[in-house]
Protein backbone atom coordinates (compact mmCIF):
# COMPACT_ATOMS: atom_id res chain seq x y z
CA UNK A 1 0.00 0.00 0.00
CA UNK A 2 1.27 3.46 -0.83
CA UNK A 3 -0.27 6.82 0.00
CA UNK A 4 1.28 9.99 -1.37
CA UNK A 5 0.04 13.53 -0.72
CA UNK A 6 2.13 15.74 -2.96
CA UNK A 7 2.29 19.08 -4.72
CA UNK A 8 4.16 17.75 -7.76
CA UNK A 9 2.41 16.24 -10.77
CA UNK A 10 2.49 12.47 -11.13
CA UNK A 11 3.05 10.30 -14.21
CA UNK A 12 -0.11 8.21 -14.55
CA UNK A 13 1.50 5.69 -16.91
CA UNK A 14 4.60 5.21 -14.79
CA UNK A 15 2.55 4.87 -11.61
CA UNK A 16 0.19 2.36 -13.22
CA UNK A 17 3.12 0.34 -14.58
CA UNK A 18 4.93 0.29 -11.25
CA UNK A 19 1.77 -0.59 -9.31
CA UNK A 20 1.51 -4.31 -8.60
CA UNK A 21 4.44 -4.96 -10.99
CA UNK A 22 5.57 -8.56 -10.56
CA UNK A 23 2.35 -9.50 -8.77
CA UNK A 24 1.20 -12.49 -10.79
CA UNK A 25 -1.61 -13.34 -8.35
CA UNK A 26 -3.76 -10.34 -9.23
CA UNK A 27 -5.94 -10.74 -12.29
CA UNK A 28 -7.47 -7.28 -12.01
CA UNK A 29 -6.03 -3.79 -11.66
CA UNK A 30 -8.39 -0.82 -11.59
CA UNK A 31 -7.11 2.75 -11.85
CA UNK A 32 -9.16 5.90 -11.42
CA UNK A 33 -7.88 9.39 -12.23
CA UNK A 34 -9.45 12.64 -11.03
CA UNK A 35 -9.00 15.67 -13.31
CA UNK A 36 -9.54 19.40 -12.63
CA UNK A 37 -12.80 20.33 -14.34
CA UNK A 38 -13.66 23.83 -15.48
CA UNK A 39 -16.91 24.23 -13.54
CA UNK A 40 -16.73 28.00 -14.01
CA UNK A 41 -17.61 27.58 -17.71
CA UNK A 42 -14.37 28.52 -19.40
CA UNK A 43 -13.34 30.98 -16.73
CA UNK A 44 -11.44 28.78 -14.32
CA UNK A 45 -7.81 29.94 -14.12
CA UNK A 46 -6.58 27.95 -11.16
CA UNK A 47 -7.86 25.34 -8.72
CA UNK A 48 -6.22 25.73 -5.33
CA UNK A 49 -6.25 22.64 -3.16
CA UNK A 50 -5.61 23.12 0.53
CA UNK A 51 -5.11 20.22 2.92
CA UNK A 52 -4.34 19.41 6.54
CA UNK A 53 -0.77 18.04 6.62
CA UNK A 54 -0.55 15.09 8.96
CA UNK A 55 -4.27 14.41 9.17
CA UNK A 56 -4.53 14.00 5.39
CA UNK A 57 -2.08 11.10 5.27
CA UNK A 58 -3.62 9.45 8.34
CA UNK A 59 -7.17 9.80 7.01
CA UNK A 60 -6.27 8.31 3.62
CA UNK A 61 -4.37 5.44 5.24
CA UNK A 62 -7.39 4.69 7.44
CA UNK A 63 -9.68 4.68 4.39
CA UNK A 64 -7.28 2.39 2.51
CA UNK A 65 -7.03 0.06 5.53
CA UNK A 66 -10.81 -0.11 5.67
CA UNK A 67 -10.93 -1.01 1.96
CA UNK A 68 -8.40 -3.80 2.52
CA UNK A 69 -10.56 -5.20 5.31
CA UNK A 70 -13.72 -5.15 3.22
CA UNK A 71 -12.35 -6.50 -0.05
CA UNK A 72 -9.71 -9.01 -0.97
CA UNK A 73 -6.99 -6.70 -2.29
CA UNK A 74 -3.36 -7.40 -3.11
CA UNK A 75 -2.41 -3.72 -3.14
CA UNK A 76 -3.74 -0.16 -2.95
CA UNK A 77 -2.24 3.11 -4.24
CA UNK A 78 -3.56 6.60 -3.54
CA UNK A 79 -1.89 9.77 -4.87
CA UNK A 80 -3.55 13.14 -4.16
CA UNK A 81 -2.11 16.51 -5.09
CA UNK A 82 -2.43 19.86 -3.36
CA UNK A 83 -1.43 23.40 -4.29
CA UNK A 84 -2.28 25.27 -7.50
CA UNK A 85 -3.62 23.21 -10.40
CA UNK A 86 -4.93 24.18 -13.84
CA UNK A 87 -7.98 22.84 -15.73
CA UNK A 88 -7.12 19.47 -17.22
CA UNK A 89 -4.46 18.72 -14.61
CA UNK A 90 -4.69 15.39 -12.85
CA UNK A 91 -5.57 15.92 -9.20
CA UNK A 92 -5.42 12.40 -7.91
CA UNK A 93 -5.36 8.72 -8.69
CA UNK A 94 -6.43 5.52 -7.01
CA UNK A 95 -5.32 2.04 -8.01
CA UNK A 96 -6.44 -1.31 -6.63
CA UNK A 97 -5.14 -4.78 -7.40
CA UNK A 98 -7.16 -7.90 -6.68
CA UNK A 99 -7.52 -11.49 -7.76
CA UNK A 100 -10.97 -10.66 -9.23
CA UNK A 101 -12.26 -7.48 -10.86
CA UNK A 102 -15.33 -7.09 -8.62
CA UNK A 103 -13.12 -6.50 -5.58
CA UNK A 104 -10.86 -4.12 -7.51
CA UNK A 105 -13.77 -2.04 -8.91
CA UNK A 106 -15.78 -1.88 -5.71
CA UNK A 107 -12.76 -1.02 -3.56
CA UNK A 108 -11.77 1.76 -6.00
CA UNK A 109 -15.27 3.24 -5.81
CA UNK A 110 -15.29 2.99 -2.02
CA UNK A 111 -11.91 4.75 -1.87
CA UNK A 112 -13.17 7.54 -4.14
CA UNK A 113 -16.39 8.05 -2.17
CA UNK A 114 -14.52 8.29 1.12
CA UNK A 115 -11.65 10.41 -0.21
CA UNK A 116 -14.20 12.93 -1.44
CA UNK A 117 -15.75 13.70 1.91
CA UNK A 118 -13.50 12.19 4.62
CA UNK A 119 -10.00 13.24 3.56
CA UNK A 120 -9.21 16.82 4.63
CA UNK A 121 -8.88 18.60 1.29
CA UNK A 122 -10.62 21.82 0.27
CA UNK A 123 -10.88 23.14 -3.27
CA UNK A 124 -11.00 26.79 -4.24
CA UNK A 125 -11.78 27.92 -7.78
CA UNK A 126 -9.95 31.03 -8.89
CA UNK A 127 -11.48 32.94 -11.81
CA UNK A 128 -11.16 36.48 -13.11
CA UNK A 129 -13.88 37.42 -10.62
CA UNK A 130 -11.99 36.13 -7.61
CA UNK A 131 -11.92 32.96 -5.59
CA UNK A 132 -14.75 30.70 -4.46
CA UNK A 133 -14.57 27.65 -2.20
CA UNK A 134 -16.19 24.57 -3.70
CA UNK A 135 -19.10 23.52 -1.48
CA UNK A 136 -19.51 19.90 -0.44
CA UNK A 137 -22.53 18.26 -2.06
CA UNK A 138 -25.25 16.39 -0.19
CA UNK A 139 -24.95 13.60 -2.74
CA UNK A 140 -21.28 13.11 -1.81
CA UNK A 141 -22.26 12.54 1.82
CA UNK A 142 -25.15 10.31 0.74
CA UNK A 143 -22.75 8.23 -1.39
CA UNK A 144 -21.18 6.92 1.82
CA UNK A 145 -24.45 5.30 2.90
CA UNK A 146 -24.23 2.59 0.28
CA UNK A 147 -21.13 1.17 1.95
CA UNK B 1 -3.62 23.87 22.82
CA UNK B 2 -3.05 24.51 19.14
CA UNK B 3 -6.14 25.60 17.22
CA UNK B 4 -6.00 25.32 13.42
CA UNK B 5 -8.29 26.77 10.78
CA UNK B 6 -8.64 25.70 7.17
CA UNK B 7 -10.26 26.97 3.95
CA UNK B 8 -12.86 29.74 4.45
CA UNK B 9 -12.70 29.35 8.23
CA UNK B 10 -9.00 30.32 8.02
CA UNK B 11 -9.85 33.23 5.73
CA UNK B 12 -12.61 34.59 7.98
CA UNK B 13 -10.51 34.35 11.13
CA UNK B 14 -7.44 35.61 9.30
CA UNK B 15 -4.85 33.16 10.65
CA UNK B 16 -4.09 29.49 9.99
CA UNK B 17 -3.11 28.58 13.55
CA UNK B 18 -2.93 29.95 17.09
CA UNK B 19 -2.21 28.84 20.62
CA UNK B 20 -5.23 29.07 22.90
CA UNK B 21 -5.15 28.85 26.70
CA UNK B 22 -8.52 27.46 27.71
CA UNK B 23 -10.32 25.52 30.40
CA UNK B 24 -13.15 24.68 27.98
CA UNK B 25 -14.59 21.24 28.69
CA UNK B 26 -15.93 20.56 25.20
CA UNK B 27 -15.44 21.75 21.63
CA UNK B 28 -18.70 23.69 21.88
CA UNK B 29 -17.40 25.50 25.00
CA UNK B 30 -14.20 26.40 23.14
CA UNK B 31 -16.26 27.75 20.23
CA UNK B 32 -18.28 29.91 22.67
CA UNK B 33 -15.06 31.34 24.11
CA UNK B 34 -13.69 32.14 20.66
CA UNK B 35 -16.97 33.68 19.47
CA UNK B 36 -17.01 35.97 22.53
CA UNK B 37 -13.54 37.29 21.65
CA UNK B 38 -14.03 39.11 18.36
CA UNK B 39 -16.43 39.56 15.47
CA UNK B 40 -14.24 37.58 13.04
CA UNK B 41 -14.67 34.47 15.19
CA UNK B 42 -18.41 35.05 15.44
CA UNK B 43 -18.50 35.28 11.63
CA UNK B 44 -16.56 32.06 11.19
CA UNK B 45 -18.61 30.09 13.72
CA UNK B 46 -22.03 31.55 12.86
CA UNK B 47 -23.37 28.22 11.56
CA UNK B 48 -21.86 25.14 13.21
CA UNK B 49 -23.77 22.83 10.86
CA UNK B 50 -21.49 24.18 8.08
CA UNK B 51 -18.37 23.24 10.05
CA UNK B 52 -16.43 20.13 10.95
CA UNK B 53 -13.97 19.63 13.78
CA UNK B 54 -11.00 17.32 14.23
CA UNK B 55 -9.37 16.56 17.60
CA UNK B 56 -5.73 15.47 17.32
CA UNK B 57 -6.36 14.89 13.61
CA UNK B 58 -9.42 12.64 14.06
CA UNK B 59 -12.87 13.83 12.96
CA UNK B 60 -15.00 14.49 16.01
CA UNK B 61 -18.14 16.25 17.18
CA UNK B 62 -18.86 19.60 18.82
CA UNK B 63 -19.98 17.89 22.02
CA UNK B 64 -16.68 16.00 22.37
CA UNK B 65 -14.57 16.57 25.51
CA UNK B 66 -11.26 18.43 25.16
CA UNK B 67 -9.35 16.87 28.05
CA UNK B 68 -5.96 15.66 26.87
CA UNK B 69 -6.44 17.13 23.39
CA UNK B 70 -3.42 18.97 21.97
CA UNK B 71 -4.67 20.02 18.55
CA UNK B 72 -8.13 21.21 17.51
CA UNK B 73 -8.92 22.00 13.87
CA UNK B 74 -12.00 23.70 12.42
CA UNK B 75 -12.87 23.50 8.74
CA UNK B 76 -15.76 23.28 6.27
CA UNK B 77 -16.96 19.92 4.90
CA UNK B 78 -14.17 18.36 2.90
CA UNK B 79 -14.02 18.41 -0.89
CA UNK B 80 -11.32 15.97 -1.93
CA UNK B 81 -11.14 13.61 -4.86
Amino acid sequence: MRVSVQEAPFDLGAEANRFAAGDTGSGAIVTFTGVVRDLAQGNLDVMEIEHYPGMTEKAIEAIADEARQRWSLADVLVIHRHGRLSPGDRIMMVATAARHRKDAFEAAEFLMDYLKSRAPFWKKEITGKGGEWVAAKDEDEAALDRW
Amino acid sequence: MDVLYFAWVRERIGIPKEKVETEAATVADLVSELVAREERYAAAFADLSALRVALDQELSGFDAPLSGVREVAFFPPMTGG
